[in-house]
């Protein structure tokens, strides 16, 4: 028995021992809901840019409902020229937006228990709990999967084959096939996530027997 | 809610019958309400005596295989923008048939409560629903006839369920038919056909067919000398043209070209000379999508100008791959045709993708096939592995001329991964910066591999012994196996570490003549077929070749066979290698045509004993070649 296979071993162990929480995260990856997000935000300074845009999409099995689809914009106080050419989001051009605190409560209402799907999630996820904090209202809590660093694992070891510490959405939807026809819009990108989301676990399901939320991390 | 999702969906909704008739305004709520679907190539959408689903899908990206479970029979492929499982819309039932992805999918999955208020408020759509729905269910008449019609035809035995189906399928056409107008001169009616590589020209005057010219037409009348070659095209045409509707079968297309004894058919808007022309049928149309002939195939290929185009002409290959399995047709010659028609789909990719860069390439390159693609031992579509050698260049252009070919090769394996080769999990493509390089940096990189003590390395270097240059220039591969040949003489450990590589598969049977299968992973319990039966085989017959200072020739079967000539007293078994290699080659082909995979894996409890039997004769030969190898090349601490 190999290091792996030991350590997979007593995972299994340990599994059979608290099989009985729900929230056991040994499980299969189909048995959770997942939110799929992305922000578009002013820059990338934690501390003076402001999200500009948030879209978001729930994700059952291998399901997006179109209706059940998040599309956020905001107000905007602050506002950094640059970024806007990225994203192609003007201020407040001509779309309904909400405060900062009506888009938060809106946002977590809609995330609910699910586990949060982002490429670069670290990124979102800071954006998101700093406006929380500004506002007041609790940071999420909830469990976190990033697709950029997911997609290493469907790659196989190799002498020659350097793995990338993450890859990029660009290069993930290159190598899926997906268009990237409205990447740089908020649901946009998080649509792409989510399809590479599901072919990543489809892929990890035939390398893995039994595949569990726990490898997805 | 309105949102870029449901927009995209709606974008693409429209372009597609039935929903091209809906007002704007209901196809954007339409398809806010729909759900988006991902089915893995093989993943069962629906399965025959299931509930009806409250959706009916579309497919947006991929293929769906509608199949009767009971015979297995394959009733239609569906494509990007057809409609299927629609019988839950017209009658409340289980499914009948099966669904299943053919490919990787993705689908629209549009709610029916939604939809069905537009059946009644649009007439068309209702109408359009009830002819798809009827044209999927085969009544037992509709079958008899298409036998009748396969023995009208010379009683093809090839002739099988996948291309019976076909019999009701509208054809596909040729879309822009080539014209030429009355008073254009035989001359230019020639150079025309020249040009687009047609064999038949429309005279047309005011949108309306006049006529058509064929390669019979001016060898009629121009080069027997009747008339001159500046005579004008109304003089030389077949009048008037005969003209069909243009939603006609491929039985019926077959019959009219048979009643009138002409091999193009032009078809109309109401199917009468007076309207508008909408494209043409060519015989060859015909046999394409019966697809049953490889020069068709390959002429087909060629013709190609856009990746469908290819993908299409693929999925022909494999229909005749099929035909030569189901018919016993010698492996050996299985294995060229298919692979030689497999070259070319590659080849006019490539070619496709080089007329699409903006500049010519800066330098002469090679586009390399690695592995069983570069062994010529490809059947069924497996990963992508390739590579790109280009000439050196001047000081200064090193990374200009880089980064080109790495864009190309990037336009080239998206194009090979639409046409269904996946891209290589090690990365081992074109695209990586680490397999597109100048033939002197390959040179160093691969002697780089072969001084190094290292067995991974060593073989590292041994892809470059089996590969075929699909496209580009020959001598630059060969210079460089050429290189890696010479530098071997130096290192005599590389023999040493090729066949250790050759032996360090496990084996295919136990002790009491047992298969062996996985132990762990996804593949638990199948038997690897292609890594404990293949590869002994393809590994053992490399460094015996390259041993004997042989590097031209890249196939194991032919490898077996020249090492057979070679070795006298090692004849027999050199030969039962040969034989093996077949065998195993032919099985594999067979298991993945039946499972639609690459035949990789095999579960034991859907052989046959029969099937078993030859499976484990092939092993006794493999255990020979490989006590012969590790003696040769004193490969002592393995046990084989």
């Amino acid at each position: 028995m190999n290091k792996t296979s030991f350590s997979r071993f007593f995972y299994r162990l340990w599994r059979s021992i608290t099989e009985a929480y729900s929230d056991d995260l040994y499980q299969d990856p189909w048995k959770f809901e997942y939110v799929v997000l992305d922000t578009e935000t002013t820059g990338f300074d934690y501390y003076t840019d402001r999200i500009l845009c948030i879209g978001a999409l729930k994700l059952r099995e291998d399901r997006i409902n179109v209706n059940d689809c998040l599309e956020i914009y905001l107000e905007q106080q602050h506002y950094n020229r640059d970024s806007t050419e990225v994203h192609g989001i003007l201020k407040n051009e001509g779309k309904d937006c909400l405060g900062e605190k009506e888009a938060m409560i809106k946002l977590i209402n809609y995330i609910g228990d699910a586990i949060i799907v982002a490429h670069h999630t670290r990124f979102d996820m800071t954006m998101i709990n700093k406006a929380l904090k500004r506002q007041g209202l609790p940071t999420l809590k909830n469990r976190t999967l990033d697709t950029s660093k997911m997609y290493r694992k469907t790659l196989i070891a190799s002498p020659l084959l350097k793995k990338k510490p993450s890859y990029s959405l660009d290069e993930l939807a290159d190598k899926f096939n997906l268009s990237k026809k409205d990447r740089h819009t908020a649901l946009g990108d998080a649509y792409i996530t989510a399809l590479a989301f599901i072919r990543i676990v489809k892929i990890l399901r035939k390398k893995y027997l039994n595949l569990t939320v726990m490898d997805l991390m | 809610m309105k949102n870029i999702i449901s927009e995209r969906v709606a974008d693409f909704l429209k372009k597609y019958p039935p929903f091209n008739e809906l007002h704007e305004k209901d196809l954007l709520l339409l398809s806010q309400e729909v759900t988006i679907v991902h089915r893995d190539k093989g993943q069962v959408v629906f399965s025959g005596g299931e509930t009806a689903h409250p959706h009916f899908y579309v497919v947006h990206k991929g293929a769906v295989e509608l199949r009767n479970e009971g015979n297995n029979e394959v009733i239609d492929l569906c494509d990007e923008g057809d409609i299927f499982g629609l019988r839950p819309l017209l009658a409340r039932e289980e499914y009948i048939l099966q669904a299943k992805a053919y490919e990787e999918s993705i689908l629209y999955a549009i709610p029916i409560e939604t939809f069905k208020p537009y059946t009644q408020t649009y007439e068309e759509i209702g109408n359009f629903l009830i002819e798809s729905f009827a044209s999927n269910t085969r009544s037992p008449y509709a079958k008899m006839k298409a036998e009748q019609v396969a023995v009208a035809i010379g009683g093809d035995q090839t002739l099988d369920q996948s291309s019976r189906m076909l019999d009701f399928q509208p054809i596909s056409f040729t879309k822009k038919p080539v014209c030429c107008k009355p008073k254009t001169t035989a001359k230019e009616v020639a150079e025309i056909m020249t040009s687009k590589k047609v064999g038949s020209v429309l005279v047309v005057e005011d949108k309306l067919p006049l006529g058509i010219i064929t390669d019979k037409d001016l060898r009629n009348n121009i080069v027997t000398g009747k008339l001159p070659v500046t005579a004008e095209a109304s003089k030389i045409m077949s009048s008037p043209v005969i003209t069909y509707p243009a939603n006609l079968t491929v039985t019926q297309a077959q019959m009219a070209m048979m009643k009138a004894g002409i091999s193009h058919l032009c078809l109309t808007e109401d199917g009468t000379p007076d309207s508008r022309i909408v494209g043409v049928i060519s015989k060859n149309d015909l046999i394409v999508a019966l697809g049953n002939n490889p020069s068709v195939l390959i002429k087909a290929v060629k013709r190609a100008t856009k990746v469908k185009q290819v993908k299409a002409a693929h999925k022909g290959i494999m229909r005749l791959l099929q035909g030569y399995l189901d018919n016993n047709i010698p492996m050996s010659i299985t294995l060229k045709i298919i692979s030689e028609l497999n070259d070319a789909c590659v080849k006019q990719l490539i070619h496709i993708c080089l007329e699409k860069m903006h500049a010519p390439p800066p330098v002469p390159f090679a586009w390399l096939a690695m592995g069983s693609q570069g062994r010529r031992e490809q059947l069924l579509k497996t990963d992508q592995d390739n590579a790109i050698i280009y000439q050196d260049t001047e000081p200064g252009k090193e990374e200009a001329t880089q980064n080109y070919f790495l864009k190309f090769a990037s336009k080239v394996n998206k194009a090979l991964q639409q046409l269904g080769y996946e891209y290589c999990p090690a990365e081992m493509m074109a695209s990586n910066s680490n397999w597109c390089m100048s033939l002197m940096a390959w040179k160093s990189t691969v002697s780089g591999w072969i001084s190094n003590p290292g067995k991974e390395q060593v073989l590292l270097s041994s892809i470059f012994f089996d590969y075929n240059t699909v496209y580009g220039d020959t001598k630059l591969a060969d210079q460089l196996s050429q290189h890696i040949f010479e530098a071997t003489k130096d290192y005599p450990n590389f023999f040493y570490h090729l066949a250790e590589g050759a032996l360090q598969n496990p084996s295919p049977s136990g002790f009491f003549r047992d298969f062996l299968v996985e132990q762990d992973g996804a593949h638990k319990d199948f038997f690897d077929l292609k890594r404990r039966a293949l590869m002994p085989l393809t590994d053992a017959a490399r460094v015996l070749i390259l041993s004997q200072h042989i590097k031209s020739i890249s196939g194991t079967v032919e490898r077996y066979e020249k090492m057979a000539e070679l070795e006298e007293n090692n004849r027999e078994l050199y030969l039962s290698c040969s034989y093996a290699t077949k065998a195993l080659l032919k099985f594999r082909a067979k298991q993945g045509m039946l499972h639609h995979d690459s035949g990789r894996f095999i579960a034991l409890n859907t052989l046959t004993k029969e099937e078993k039997i030859k499976l484990k004769r092939t092993f006794k030969t493999i255990k020979e070649i490989q006590t012969l190898i590790a003696v040769r090349f004193k490969v002592s601490n393995k046990v084989v």
